[in-house]
Order: C-alpha cells, then sequence, then structure tokens
C-alpha cells in the first residue's frame, strides 16, 4: 500500500529544479524565437541576408537543438528532479552532481548551437553535434542517471510511482539511442564519419529520431503528466493499472516503428512493413494514455472553466492525441506516399512539438513557479492570455502545413494526360509561399505567449523577493523588540 | 555440443520466437494486472503517491490570518 510519509518542502532540493527551468525558458524563448526567423526566410528569403550564418541550413539545427534539448531537456531535468524527490520523498542524492548536470547541459546546448552556426555539424537530424560536444554529453546523461537512480534507491515511499518508470525508461533509451547513432571516426576535432554506411547509416539515423520523439518527447513529458495532472487536478491518476499497460505498451512498441521514416527507400520492404504496423499497433498505448490523462479529470470538468493551468494540461493531451493518431496514419505506406518530403511532415512535428511537449511543459511550469517561489503567480489573467496565443498559434501553425504539405504532395504527383509531371517545381515553391506566411504568423503567436509566460515568471520571482524581504524586515523588528 | 543454437540465429525461427515472447510477456502482465481483487486494490492504493507529501501549512499566523507570504499549497 502507498505509504505517508510527508517531508516538509524545505528537505527537498528545489534549487536544482528553478535553475533548470529558468534556464529552460531562456533556451525556450531563444529556440522558438529562431524557429519564427527561419519560418520568416522560408517566406521571404532576403531573409538569409547572404550571411552563411543567418541561413536556413544552419538556423535549423539551431532552433531544432534549442527547443528540443534547450527547452525540452531542461524542462524534463527540472520536473524529473522535482517528481523523483516528492514521490520517492527523498532528497536528490548527490546535489554537486546534479549542479554538474545543470551546468553540463547548459554549456552543451549553447556550444552545440555556436558550432551550428559556424558550419559544424555531424548533418544527422536532431543529432547535429560533433563528437567531442557528443563525449560530453554521454558524460552528462550519466551523471544524471546516476542522480536519478539513486534518488530512487534512496525512497522512503516502496513502490515506485509510475511517473518514475517513464523517467527511467527516457534516461536508458535516450543513452543508447545517443551512443549509438553517434559512432563515428573523428578525423579532426570538428569533424567526423559515420560508423554505418549507406542504408544501414540511414536506418541507425531513423531508428534514433524516431526514439528521440518516443523517449525523449513522449515518455518522459508522460512521465511529467502522470505527476502534473493528478496534482493540478487535485484526484489521482484515473486508472494506475491502465498507467502500467501504457507504459508496458509504449515502451516495447516505440523501437520497432523507425523504419517508417525511411518507406520507399533503399530500406528493405519487410522493415518497412514492420514499422508501420508497429506504427499503427502505437495507436493503442498512446490513446490508452491519452484517455488515461484526461479522464483523471472526471467528475471536476468544472476545473476547466476555472483553472488555466489545468487546460494548458488537458489541451496538451487533446494535441498528444491528434499527432498520435496522425503519425500512425502517416506511417502508412500509401499515404507517405503523399506526405513524406512535404511540409505536411512539419506539421505533424509541431502538433506534437508545441501542441503536446511545450503545453504540458508550461502547464507543469506554471503549477511548479508558485511553489519553487514560495508565492502565487503574478497573473492569472497571463496564464489565460498565454494559452489562447498558444493555441491560436499552434491551430495556425498546423493547418498551414496541412495545406501547403497536402498541396504540395499532390501536385509533385500530378500527371497531364501525356504522362508527364502537371507542374514544375516552382510552381509548388510559390503555391506554398501563402501557407508559410500564415506559418509564420502562428509561430509568432506562439513566441509572444511563451514571452508573457516569461514575464509572469520573473514578476512571480520578484514579488517572491520582495515579499521575502518584507517577512525577514518583520522579524528583525519584532526581534529588536522583544 | 551447441548446433542446436543455430537454430535461433535463422530469422524465420528466431522472428516468429521474438513474437510468442513478447506477446506471451504481454499477456502476461494483462492477467497480473487484471486478475485478483486485492492486488488490483493495491495497485489502484500508488495512484495516491502524489499526494502523499502534502508540506504541512507552516506559515499561519496564531490569529488564523494568511501572512502575506504563505506557501503555496498543492491542492490550490
Amino acid at each position: 500500500m502507498a505509504q505517508s510519509s510527508a517531508l516538509p518542502v524545505e528537505q527537498y532540493n528545489f534549487d536544482i529544479v528553478r535553475k533548470f527551468m529558468i534556464v529552460a525558458m531562456v533556451y525556450g524563448v531563444l529556440g522558438m524565437s529562431v524557429g519564427l526567423y527561419i519560418a520568416c526566410e522560408l517566406a521571404w528569403p532576403f531573409l538569409n541576408f547572404d550571411i552563411p550564418a543567418l541561413t536556413f541550413g544552419r538556423l535549423r539545427p539551431v532552433h531544432t537543438s534549442l527547443v528540443v534539448f534547450g527547452f525540452g531537456g531542461s524542462a524534463l531535468f527540472a520536473t524529473a528532479y522535482y517528481i523523483v524527490q516528492r514521490t520517492c520523498q527523498a532528497r536528490l542524492a548527490f546535489p554537486w552532481l546534479a549542479e554538474f548536470t545543470f551546468w553540463g547541459w547548459t554549456a552543451g546546448v549553447a556550444l552545440g548551437v555556436i558550432t551550428y552556426m559556424a558550419g559544424f555539424s555531424q548533418g544527422r537530424e536532431y543529432a547535429e553535434f560533433e563528437w567531442p560536444l557528443d563525449i560530453a554529453i554521454t558524460l552528462v546523461w550519466v551523471c544524471y542517471i546516476v542522480v536519478y537512480v539513486e534518488t530512487v534507491r534512496r525512497r522512503s515511499q516502496p513502490h515506485i510511482y509510475v511517473a518514475n518508470w517513464f523517467f527511467m525508461a527516457f534516461l536508458l533509451a535516450v543513452a543508447l539511442l545517443h551512443i549509438f547513432n553517434n559512432l563515428a571516426v573523428p578525423v579532426s576535432l570538428t569533424k567526423s564519419y559515420s560508423l554505418f554506411a549507406g542504408v544501414q547509416d540511414a536506418m541507425t539515423q531513423w531508428w534514433y529520431g524516431h526514439n528521440a520523439v518516443g523517449f525523449f518527447l513522449t515518455a518522459a513529458f508522460l512521465g511529467m503528466m502522470y505527476y502534473f495532472v493528478p496534482k493540478q487536478a487535485g484526484r489521482p491518476v484515473y486508472s494506475y493499472r491502465l498507467s502500467i499497460i501504457h507504459f508496458w505498451a509504449l515502451i516495447f512498441l516505440y523501437m520497432w516503428a523507425g523504419g517508417h521514416h525511411l518507406h520507399w527507400t533503399a530500406l528493405p520492404d519487410w522493415v518497412s512493413t514492420l514499422a508501420a504496423t508497429f506504427s499503427i499497433l502505437l495507436l493503442m498505448p498512446s490513446w490508452g494514455g491519452m484517455i488515461n490523462g484526461i479522464m483523471t479529470l472526471s467528475g471536476a470538468w468544472d476545473k476547466l472553466r476555472s483553472d488555466p493551468i489545468m487546460l494548458f494540461l488537458i489541451t496538451s493531451l487533446s494535441f498528444y492525441g491528434m499527432s498520435t493518431f496522425e503519425g500512425p496514419l502517416m506511417s502508412l505506406k500509401s499515404v507517405n506516399a503523399l506526405s513524406h518530403y512535404t511540409d505536411w511532415t512539419i506539421g505533424h512535428v509541431h502538433s506534437g512539438a508545441l501542441g503536446w511537449v511545450a503545453l504540458v511543459s508550461f502547464g507543469s511550469f506554471y503549477h511548479l513557479i508558485p511553489r519553487l517561489y514560495q508565492t502565487k503567480l503574478y497573473s492569472k489573467t497571463l496564464v489565460y492570455v498565454h494559452f489562447w496565443l498558444a493555441t491560436i498559434g499552434i491551430v495556425l501553425y498546423i493547418t498551414s502545413m496541412w495545406v501547403a504539405g497536402i498541396g504540395q504532395g499532390l501536385m509533385l504527383r500530378g500527371f497531364d494526360d501525356y504522362g508527364n509531371l502537371a507542374y514544375t517545381f516552382i510552381e509548388t515553391v510559390e503555391f506554398m509561399h501563402t501557407p508559410y506566411v500564415w506559418r509564420a504568423l502562428g509561430g509568432a503567436f506562439f513566441v509572444v505567449g511563451a514571452l508573457v509566460m516569461a514575464y509572469n515568471m520573473v514578476m512571480t520571482a520578484r514579488a517572491s523577493r520582495s515579499e521575502q524581504a518584507a517577512l525577514e524586515a518583520k522579524l528583525a523588528a519584532k526581534l529588536a523588540k522583544a | 555440443m551447441f548446433d542446436w543454437l543455430l537454430w535461433f540465429t535463422q530469422m524465420e525461427n528466431s522472428k516468429p520466437l521474438a513474437l510468442v515472447l513478447f506477446f506471451g510477456a504481454f499477456c502476461g502482465i494483462l492477467i497480473y494486472l487484471f486478475t485478483g481483487k486485492q492486488r488490483a486494490r493495491r495497485l489502484e492504493s500508488y495512484k495516491y503517491i502524489p499526494f502523499d507529501d502534502e508540506p504541512p501549512q507552516l506559515d499561519n499566523s496564531p490569529s488564523g490570518h494568511q501572512s502575506q507570504s504563505r506557501k503555496v499549497m498543492d491542492n490550490e
């Protein structure tokens, strides 16, 4: 049975959580702004200004690394360190090592984006860091695992809560993915060649790429969801047994689905079919988890009217459901023949990245901010403002990408009566200009929302500091009087 | 002596074997989760763990008036 052995809040290490949360917001705003800039570059190419460091090819990995590793990764460090302490009722193990993970991770991401702008890249999507940074990141990651697992080992709660299972699967899987995908032969300090060649290289890359989505951007954020949704709702998760099935089914199925990124290539057909089959199967645990999260509100739906943080969390689950339906659909070979190499893929990624990952992180941060600063949130209205800016931004983004991607796919496959291509490539580019403008507008909404959140966060921290100072002054006056 | 191990190196053998093992494990998990009322009660009790460490109300003043910098409780 669950054991109650509450520790006072002060006995937890919240300093490290605060640091990661702040750096997540900084990287988030930066990364999203870079994303907005490159979206504008695609609509108005003069924005390249003929400066190599500002071209789409260099800024694109800057954007993805800042938002995935800088924002998402730091958010996961923050929430994992918070959740493991509170659900294990144990203080974070090895605080100096946790501190090292903070500086190591933050510096790693910063160095990575600087090297991309200077033109150094492995050319592997979501794994562009050159080999010295890969080794440094591996070291930081191993320290992260040590801190996390040792805290779990020191728990005063006999059972390991399901959120921690998701985090541990994420820690282990990401270590494996990162090491194997980055096996390379260095030829200089800034250049290396993959250990794999040809289709094996592509398969390794997409085994990594898809499972980075599966374990970094899904499993770990589900760990976040399994803690913060019940806490914010003030009621336990709908079904604990369903969460166990969700966990085992998800981690088993994800590993096999990477091949769907290589349909209609030199990849053997049976690998393609296997990947598509497992992608379809993934719909079940994904939706099982989504239903488990949303049904946590069962009997308390009115909270959606009064609690903007709950709106963030439940909407994130809705986007999770939507993108995990769209993913299996796009993994079907026939659909993929149309969708692949078009902007439909970009729209799909962003419905998951913005709708699921960013919204669940924002919701979790809004839950955390008052607890970490020990004061009320500066403005609840601004949370509503942020929610609507983010939601409108996502809807604009994904609908414009559906139009661009499906239109582009249909145009590239159009034939005339004589079997010639009906459209030239430049005609598809011209067609995509208008959706690109709308996409940039959606991105702008999302960035403004993130800035509103950053402002709310800073003002809360400032209020906390002045309240603390007032309290200390009051206490000093009382002591002097006594 | 170890020739029988070669059987596993054939993809047409190892793939269905892996399927049977994983499917069996999944069925085992399902059976474990959904049989036994006591086990079900025990497993479901774990969902309250996030609420087990609610911090105590530390800063209510003796008069019952809350100070300006009171802690934010987890159920707020």
